[in-house]
Order: structure tokens, then C-alpha cells, then sequence
């Protein structure tokens, strides 16, 4: 088995993506952190680092709520998404 | 809809499920809620589940319920980069009714169970949000979902580890990151056959298999690898404030795990068909909310009633008895029509009497114990490393067992260190 990246892992997963934006950075705070906890908690890798500012997509997001666990800078802001949207495990 | 239920539970998992099924069934007027499409949507878990509890909820459940296999083989190995060790228990008693563990996968799972609940006569309404409580002073008197305002005499919050209305209760304070450990899983196919050959089962039979080693860096946690019907589950356990402090993620863990040559034959032609997460709070006691308050109960993962003692990390059976107990009391205060914190004191009361407060109790140490890194690391490698010695012969004179092992030792570790480790265990475990 050839090592598999995250979005190859994303890929095979059911969502139905909510327009409405559940995950959201509060950038005043996030831009003056040199941490980065989120990258390494994120386990579908929402958060990266583009030269030197986090930038998020919240698509593959699996709701499992550690990005805003960890940023101890509260810089994250994270909610489910609506109802019925979102991650839909048809194995779990 | 300004029907006023007697009890609203809010999440339709393990504990929302026994919870809604108990209430229905002692004829209560119960709605539970769930914000997934359907029970199970939103839920995962590495997927073995032990059977006494739900089996005295529903006798010979396995017969009718979607498990995928009965655990007939539980296996134990460490793992150094190059190396691995491994260790094998199983029974004859665990091939035949009532069985011990089961694999099982929670999108099935929790479907069948909700259905349960709704037979006994609870409403299931799904994609339907719990976003809020209604209050009458300090009493929870219903919640607010989907536009709506729901009230009723109870509210149960068993929404999970990420509990909503725990936190808007007021009952309990942010998750802190040592307090949790971040669960990463693969669902593999792997035609049936196929899949029996490789791991030596017959019919239904499955395996259990636990892992710590060298690809976890030291951070308290471990993999696992549970035979389904015709696919794996394969996941890793890490403490979520290790990962950011040591900058790796779970997946990397996974990864490298998966690699590892005693395990990557056994997923070979597999095809990966689901990548999940979730969060644990395996704290104990320490973590844990209030419990109830007015008009108002917590059970579950909200309640952060999970026992992890390094061997076994369980929480669906603490769930479901949670569940069940609160279901009880709001069943009692029916009766009474005292809906409030006093008469709600029942419920601890439960958990206490039963295995949930009392093994939490008595493992009370274990989550300090667990985070000893030279658990995770240098043990592993201290065992294979001399095993590794045992078994090669190098066409030179032998040593004593001891000698190997203290030539393993070395500088890493002190007798006197490994010692204390020990005494620590008798503590903690």
C-alpha cells in the first residue's frame, strides 16, 4: 500500500458541504501566533501554512472539534455545520 | 409543534439511544433529536464493543443487531521501526453465546439502535440541531432547534464529546487539549475471503489487535487493527496536546504505522473506503461535569464518562448504562412530578451503584499513569531489543537472559527507574 495523502484520504468520504462556513480564524489573533498547533490537531488537514499565515478550508472538515481545543489563542472559531450538512459516515 | 415532551434527549449515539428507548418504553412522551442525517451519521469509533450491558436491554441482541464479527482473538503487539513482539489471547468461551466483544461500525450500529428507541415509541427526529436551552430561572425547561422552541420536563444532553449544551449549561469548562486523546480511523475492504485467510478466522469469528511502538514518538497512545466482515478497521490514538507540541498529526502516525512490516501485508489489496476522527476525553474523573442541574442531565461522552486503563479504552458501556440511568430518573421524577436538582440527585446516585462512577473510581490514577512516555517508547524497544538478542544466533558464545537484558538497558534506563515504573502500575491499575 503506497502512503495515501490526506485529500486522497478526504476523497473517498460522503459530505454534503454547507455553504454557510462552520470553521472560521479569527486572523487579528492567528496572524501574530508563531505556534501552528492547529496544523498538527487537524487530522483532515484544514489548516495550512502558506508562507506565513494559516489559511483554512473547512470542506473536509470531520467535526471532531480539536482545531479549537488546541488553539490556545482562541483564534478559532468552530461550531457544527447546519444540520444534515457536513461529514456523513456510512461506516463510522 | 408546542407538544411539551416529557424528556428531550439530544444526541441519538449509545447514550441518546438507551436513553430514549428506556423513557419510551416506561411510556414517556420522549423526543430525541440528532443532527445527522441519520443516528450514526456524524459517529465513529476504532469499533470493538463489549456485550453484558446491551445484551440485558436486548437478550441475544447479536442475533438481530448489525455486528460485523464476534472478538474470538485478542492480540497485542510493540513495534520498533525494525521489529515487532507480539502476544495472543483467546478462549473457546469466546466463540460461543453470549459471546464477549464484537466489531461493530457505528453508522450501522447506531441506526439499529435508534430504531430501537423509536419501536418503544420515542419520536427520532433527525438532521434536527440542538442549538440552545430555554430557561425558566435556573431550570432548563426545554431547547431551542431548528428555528423551534422544544419544550419539555427533562432535557438529556448526550451529545457527545463536543457537548453543546453542557457547555451552555454552564456544567462544565473548555475542553483542555491533555485531557483528550484524538482517534483517526481507516476503513479498509477487503474481500471476505480473503480477509479470513489472512487473519485465521472462520465464519463470524474476528481479532482485536492493539498496538504501541516507536510510531506513536514517544506521545501516549497507540494503533489498532479490528477485523470487520469484509473490511479492517485500522486507526491511531494520540494524545491531542502531544501532537502539536512534538508537530505531528495522527495521520503521519497512520501512515508510518500502516508501513510497518508487520503490519502493511496484512492491509495489502485493501481499498480504502472511509477516513473518519474523533475526539476522547480520557481524563476520568478529574474531567468530568455536573452532572444535572434542573430540569437538566448529562450523560455519555458529554459527561466524559470513558474509562481508558492503557489495555482497554472503553465508553460505549458506560454510555449506554449512563443513558439508562438517567432515563431512570427522569422516569422517577415523572412520578413525582419533580423535575428538579434535588430530585435529579438520583442520578449520580445510579452511576454510583453501578460500574460507571465505581470503575472510574477505581482507575482513578491510570490517566496520570498513561502518560508515561517510556510506556510508549522506550519499553517497546527495550523488550524487542532483547528478544531480538535471545533469538539471534551470531555463531558466537552465549549470554545469560539477564546479561542480555541489562546489555539492552544500557544507559537508557536504571533497574530503579524500571522498578518505580512497576510499583506505579500497582497504583494506577
Amino acid at each position: 500500500m503506497s502512503t495515501a495523502t490526506i485529500e486522497d484520504k478526504l476523497a473517498v468520504n460522503k459530505y454534503d458541504i454547507d455553504k454557510e462556513v462552520h470553521v472560521s480564524i479569527r486572523e487579528e489573533i492567528c496572524r501574530k501566533c508563531d505556534k501552528y498547533d492547529c496544523l498538527y490537531a487537524c487530522p483532515a488537514g484544514c489548516f495550512k501554512l502558506i508562507e506565513d499565515h494559516i489559511t483554512l478550508s473547512y470542506e473536509g472538515c470531520l467535526e471532531c472539534g480539536s482545531c479549537q481545543i488546541v488553539c490556545s489563542k482562541g483564534a478559532i472559531d468552530w461550531v457544527f455545520p447546519r444540520a444534515g450538512f457536513g461529514i456523513c459516515y456510512e461506516y463510522g | 409543534m408546542k407538544q411539551k415532551f416529557d424528556a428531550i434527549v439530544v444526541g441519538a449515539g449509545p447514550a441518546g439511544c438507551a436513553c430514549g428507548y428506556t423513557l419510551a418504553k416506561a411510556g414517556l412522551e420522549t423526543l430525541v433529536v440528532e443532527r445527522g442525517k441519520f443516528a450514526g451519521a456524524k459517529n465513529m469509533w476504532g469499533g470493538v464493543f463489549y456485550g453484558p450491558i446491551l445484551n440485558q436491554l436486548f437478550p441475544s441482541f447479536w442475533d438481530e443487531a448489525p455486528v460485523e464479527r464476534h472478538i474470538l482473538r485478542h492480540r497485542f503487539s510493540l513495534l520498533t521501526p525494525e521489529a515487532s513482539l507480539s502476544a495472543e489471547f483467546t478462549t473457546n468461551k469466546f466463540n460461543e453465546p453470549p459471546y464477549n466483544g464484537f466489531s461493530l461500525l457505528r453508522s450501522k450500529f447506531d441506526r439499529w439502535f435508534a430504531a430501537k428507541a423509536e419501536q418503544a415509541g420515542a419520536i427520532i427526529a433527525t438532521g434536527l440541531q440542538a442549538d440552545d436551552l430555554l430557561w425558566n430561572g435556573n431550570a432548563v425547561t426545554g431547547i431551542k432547534a431548528g428555528g423551534d422552541e422544544l419544550p419539555a420536563s427533562a432535557v438529556i444532553a448526550c451529545d457527545g464529546v463536543n457537548s453543546v449544551l453542557a457547555d451552555k449549561a454552564g456544567l462544565r469548562k473548555k475542553l483542555s487539549p491533555g485531557d483528550i486523546k484524538q482517534g483517526v480511523k481507516e476503513v479498509i475492504q477487503l474481500p471476505r475471503q480473503l480477509l479470513e485467510k489472512r487473519f485465521n478466522l472462520t465464519g463470524n469469528e474476528g481479532i482485536a489487535w492493539e498496538f504501541i511502538g516507536s510510531f506513536t514518538k514517544g506521545i501516549p497512545g497507540g494503533a489498532f487493527l479490528y477485523t470487520n466482515k469484509d473490511s479492517l478497521s485500522v486507526g491511531i490514538v494520540a494524545k491531542l496536546s502531544a501532537l502539536s507540541e512534538n508537530k505531528v498529526a495522527a495521520n503521519e502516525m497512520l501512515e508510518e504505522f500502516k508501513q510497518h512490516s508487520a503490519v502493511a501485508n496484512l492491509l495489502a489489496e485493501g481499498k480504502l473506503v472511509e477516513y473518519s476522527a474523533h475526539l476522547i476525553p480520557v481524563s476520568g474523573r478529574a474531567m468530568m461535569p455536573a452532572l444535572y442541574k434542573d430540569g437538566f442531565l448529562v450523560a455519555g461522552d458529554a459527561a466524559s464518562l470513558i474509562l481508558a486503563t492503557g489495555l482497554t479504552l472503553e465508553g460505549a458501556n458506560f454510555s449506554i448504562t449512563s443513558g439508562i440511568a438517567a432515563a431512570e430518573t427522569v422516569i422517577k421524577a415523572k412520578q413525582t412530578g419533580d423535575f428538579s436538582k434535588k430530585s435529579f440527585s438520583y442520578y449520580p446516585e445510579l452511576l454510583k451503584r453501578s460500574f460507571v462512577l465505581k470503575d472510574l473510581k477505581t482507575f482513578k490514577k491510570a490517566p496520570r499513569f498513561l502518560e508515561n512516555p517510556r510506556i510508549y517508547s522506550l519499553y517497546p524497544s527495550l523488550v524487542c531489543d532483547l528478544a531480538e538478542k535471545i533469538f539471534t544466533n551470531d555463531g558466537k558464545p552465549r549470554k545469560k537472559t539477564w546479561n542480555l537484558l541489562k546489555q539492552s538497558m544500557n544507559d537508557k534506563i536504571s533497574c530503579w527507574q524500571i522498578i518505580r515504573d512497576l510499583i506505579r502500575i500497582k497504583g494506577a491499575l
